[in-house]
């Protein structure tokens, strides 16, 4: 028990003023900072361990289904981009360590350097969506889908840039505009605050789009994937509808990884971090790492199969 | 590995080296280069398992410096480690069983299955079973 | 020794400010932070659910007081025996005891003001609600009649509301984690100073052994249930065979959680016996750190068994052999329990009150469930009984004769604490001797016919079982009626039962010393932590008619009302 440790005098702000010796972010039944802090971080790690559970099922299909049928995966890993994977991976890899940085200025109650590093973090994972936009598009227009929806057409060659990838640009082009015109709006206002904010979602979402011409200007230079298989296997729409279900599910998670980043944003800018309070810089970043952690694992499994 | 913390006290806070955090990414880059290299050597059967060595080696460095887990309480690692222990058991159970009903599952008839044999027919059959 | 006057300021009548009058209007209910509140919201949705899915097992025994058809399709059976069976245990049983007792309790117990995350547990409370919800929706839309297992491939061929049932039993699965989170949680970070490890209540023990299952269990069945709605919306060919899936593949995966969540059903239910024993027979219990372990080692030891609901499927025999062996292992830690119980009991100063007496029935009910458990494990008798009345009962034996018995004398037991009203007792005896009895004949003659080959959701059977069945079916009514007294005295004394002081039963763990109903802070004065189970340390006060601990003192200034917290 943590209890008489009370609290800390970090005498940054002198502003625990507080009758109980209670800091502005303790809550009411916790007794110090540092146990407040402790069950937070007991709290993200079983999280974690909620989460590994989760896809653990799906990396049991996979196992499962390659042990079963080698031969579906090594076929159907020809239809996956190598290096927009690999590129993908370093992206990730990119904002784990600006994450960590984050949380290591949290620690130093450095908020604007923390905002920083969370906004390239923020950006990293958005330009993983825009390149996962573009190879899932460049799928569905060859009609690689799931098992049922299957229908892969050879003789599909991409001119101009894909109908699907247009739809799936649609939401962030719609978040886009609607950023940058708050952030627009945040101009007049006096203190930044709003302009920082709004401006660094929009600056965010440019990164998909970042990601998209990325990923569509080196489609255009190595041509896409060529393969043309004499033989399918006729279960084949099964590795894809692993793949879509675990790619899928990573998605999901970076899409809620962004959304808690971009509640820590806003506090960085509020200057909420003290070197006795930035729990929730460091649990986002547990999770935020927990994300990246399994990317590590699909990259290989799912486009490095020979 | 105490070295790695800034020297002052901050409580409970225990930032860790930049050095560190940038070491840790260039090793991860290395190795992601790595092991898409070794992707296209001739290792056969071991193919995989280099792969999964190298993811594995990927995770505990991102575990061990980037989530801090290296200073972090005991009691968290044991329940982090516990869910992959945890994976495995599910995994090894199903990997001892799978074998003894795959047959009695593929018999399902192949002319009842929908979907890609129709579609790939126009470039070969797959079978000779008549639809 | 306690001083009387001070006393009766901190615990007496005038109970100034508890969590049920510091704030008013609904929006201090639906937005509370408080445990409490949320415990106790909990508990009015559990109630429902119960009542609901009581309500179609009454209609599935009615309906089975004749071979042949009396009001029912067959149809019309599969779906309400499922509806029974996934909102007992999706909505009812798993939630009962931790998130609506445990809720109330485990901080109380700990010391602490609250559980760790407050606005996880009414996160928490939410998801309840709308995986319920959709449960309901599913079953007034388009019914549902898979069975509560959703097997596939059935379950992706029928025409009835598979989705909406399952993505409801996805929710309800966060809603389980997120409780579970909070518990590990708060046990391991907010216990009262001094209070160690080995100086918990047994039923943090349970509830903690429980946390670690819905923890590492229930994601998977998340993730199950999120591919059951792929493969019926979008045919992704994991699970079935017409697309070289592997329906067997499901039955893993479903019971690798669901054999683990069948402990977390029984496990706060003997958590809860364990404290109504001790209390009840005045005696410290026996075997503390025995009753501790043997929860935790069910709690592991039930990961390892999952495959013995699937000894028919089609599963290996090394794996049937394994999983076997290793489901007999489970009686072990539940004898161990059992025995100490008994051996608790054992020249105790035994008071058979109403929490009691549903103490003792749990013990009789989950010694038969347990036992004839072992039936099941052993690989020749269950090809024999696999899929007959007699699983069925085993396992009512368990679920309704050991957590619905454990519930309700939990309950009885904690109701004064959570009300500051006292039951009355006669009306307490009733229900309990109601439910013993008709659970009794509702679930014997089952296992007699499942021996003897009644295979279990069939709506029509042969004459020879026609005796079995109308004894069962008049069971169930004993025993509905039985429920409906139990919740009818116990809404009828939270309204208007005698008022009572802080510890009316003489009870040492550290809920009891504050205020009945406590406070919204729950403690007003310094916690006096002592062991759980020393009963010396609480003074009889004649003066408020309850006990108070012997090194009672009140703070120097009185309480102030404090503002609770909202979202």
């Amino acid at each position: 028990m943590s209890i008489e440790h009370g609290v800390h005098h970090d005498g940054l702000h002198g502003d625990h003023h507080d009758a109980h010796h209670h800091g502005k972010f303790i809550a009411h039944h916790f007794d110090s900072a540092e146990q407040q802090f402790d069950a937070g971080k007991m709290g993200i790690w079983v999280f974690l361990v909620t989460e590994v559970l989760f896809f653990s099922g799906l990396f049991c299909a996979y196992i499962l289904y390659r042990y079963h049928h080698p031969e579906i995966f090594v076929q159907a890993h020809h239809f996956l981009d190598k290096v927009l994977g690999a590129g993908n991976t370093i992206v990730l890899l990119f904002s784990s360590l600006t994450m960590a940085l984050a949380v290591r200025a949290s620690q130093l109650g450095q908020n604007r350097s923390v905002a920083i590093y969370v906004l390239i973090t923020m950006v990293c994972a958005s330009i993983f969506l825009g390149v996962k936009a573009v190879e899932y598009t460049h799928k569905w227009d060859m009609g690689i889908f799931v098992r049922s929806f299957f229908q892969y057409d050879d003789h599909h060659h991409a001119e101009g840039i894909s109908r699907y990838l247009i739809l799936a640009s649609i939401v962030p082009g719609a978040l886009l505009a609607c950023f940058g015109g708050l952030a627009l709006l945040g101009m007049t206002s006096k203190g930044g605050f709003e302009k920082a904010f709004w401006g660094g979602m929009a600056i965010m979402v440019l990164g998909y789009f970042i990601g998209v011409g990325g990923g569509m200007f080196y489609m255009g230079m190595s041509g896409g994937e060529h393969y043309t298989p004499t033989e399918l296997h006729h279960d084949i729409g099964i590795f894809f509808s692993i793949y879509y279900c675990m790619t899928g599910l990573h998605a999901f998670h970076v899409i809620g990884g962004i959304i808690a980043l971009a509640w820590i944003y806003y506090r960085s800018l509020a200057c909420h971090w003290r070197p006795d309070y930035f729990g929730p810089v460091d649990n986002v970043g547990l999770y935020w790492h927990l994300v990246d952690l399994i990317w590590i694992f699909l990259f290989p499994l799912l486009y490095l199969i020979n | 590995m105490t070295t790695a913390h800034d020297s002052h006290d901050h409580g409970f806070a225990h930032p860790v080296s930049k050095k560190l955090l940038y070491g840790v990414f260039f090793a991860l880059v290395l190795l992601t280069i790595i092991t898409v290299v070794a992707n296209d050597l001739p290792l056969g059967k071991l193919d995989l398992w280099v792969a999964m060595g190298i993811a594995s080696i990927k995770a505990f460095l991102v575990m061990a410096f980037f989530m801090h887990m290296w200073w972090e309480k005991g009691i968290n690692i044991v329940f982090f480690l516990s869910s992959v222990l945890f994976a495995v058991l599910f995994v090894g159970f199903l990997l001892l069983d799978t074998d003894s009903y795959k047959e009695d599952v593929e018999i399902f008839p192949v002319d009842l299955r929908p979907g890609a044999t129709e579609v790939i027919s126009p470039l070969k059959p797959v079978s000779e079973t008549p639809h | 020794m306690s001083n009387p006057s001070l006393a009766q300021q901190y615990f007496g009548h005038a109970a100034q400010h508890n969590y049920l009058n510091v704030s008013k209007g609904w929006k201090s209910w639906a937005f509370t932070l408080d445990h409490k509140r949320i415990g106790v919201m909990y508990l009015i949705g559990v109630t429902f659910a119960l009542l609901l899915a009581g309500v179609f097992a009454l209609l599935l025994r009615a309906e089975l007081f004749t071979p042949n058809k009396m009001f029912l399709s067959e149809a019309q059976y599969n779906q309400m025996f499922t509806l029974h069976g996934a909102i007992m245990v999706f909505a009812f049983i798993i939630p009962s005891i931790p998130a609506a007792l445990g809720n109330f309790v485990l901080p109380m117990m700990l010391g602490a003001k609250d559980v760790a995350f407050p606005r996880l547990n009414l996160m928490s409370f939410y998801l309840w609600v709308i995986g319920t919800i959709f449960l309901v929706i599913a079953m007034i839309t388009n019914s549902l009649d898979t069975g509560w297992t959703f097997y596939t491939p059935y379950s992706i061929r029928t025409s009835t509301g598979v989705v909406a049932a399952t993505f409801g039993a996805f929710v309800l699965g966060f809603s389980s984690i997120f409780t579970g989170i909070n518990f590990l949680v708060t046990v391991h970070t907010m216990r009262a100073p001094g209070m160690g490890w080995f100086q918990m209540p047994l039923f943090i023990w349970g509830l903690y052994a429980t946390a670690i299952i819905q923890v590492l269990a229930t994601p998977v069945l998340g993730i199950t249930l999120l591919m059951l709605i792929a493969e019926r919306l979008l045919h992704i060919g994991i699970f079935d065979p017409k697309y070289g899936g592997d329906p067997v593949l499901f039955q893993h995966f479903f019971w690798f959680y669901s054999h683990p969540a069948v402990y977390i059903m029984i496990l706060p239910g003997m958590g809860v016996i364990s404290e109504l024993i001790s209390v009840y027979s005045r005696k410290k219990i026996f075997g503390y750190s025995f009753i501790a372990f043997s929860s935790v080692a069910i709690a592991i030891l039930g990961f390892l068994v999952w495959g013995h609901h699937m000894f028919t499927s089609g599963q290996s025999e090394l794996v049937t052999l394994i999983f076997s062996a290793i489901t007999f292992t489970v009686a072990i830690p539940s004898a161990v329990k059992v025995f100490n119980w008994l051996s608790t009991m054992y020249k105790g100063c035994i008071a058979l009150v109403t929490p009691m007496l549903f103490a003792m029935s749990f013990i009789f009910l989950f010694g038969i469930g347990g036992l004839t458990g072992l039936f099941l494990a052993t690989l020749r008798t269950d090809i024999h009984l696999h899929d007959t009345y007699f699983v069925v009962a085993h396992f009512h034996y368990v679920m309704v004769g050991g957590t619905l018995t454990a519930l309700f004398g939990g309950l009885f037991h904690w109701w004064p604490k959570m009300f500051g009203r006292m039951y009355n007792e006669l009306c307490g005896k009733i229900t309990c001797l109601l439910v013993f009895v008709g659970f009794n004949v509702t679930f014997f003659p089952q296992f007699v016919m499942g021996s003897r080959g009644m295979p279990r959701r069939y709506a029509r059977y042969d004459i020879e079982f026609e005796a079995f069945h109308q004894w069962s079916t008049i069971g169930a009514m004993i025993l509905g009626v039985g429920v409906v007294i139990g919740f009818a005295t116990l809404v009828y004394a939270a309204f208007r039962g005698p008022r009572c002081a802080g510890n009316p039963f003489g009870a040492a763990t550290l809920e009891w010393q504050s205020s009945s109903p406590p406070s919204f802070h729950n403690f007003d004065h310094k916690v006096e932590f002592t062991s759980p189970y020393d009963f010396s340390t609480q003074v009889y006060d004649e003066e408020l008619d309850s006990y108070v601990h012997r090194n009672f003192t009140a703070p120097a200034k009185p309480a102030v009302p404090v503002q609770p917290q909202s979202i």
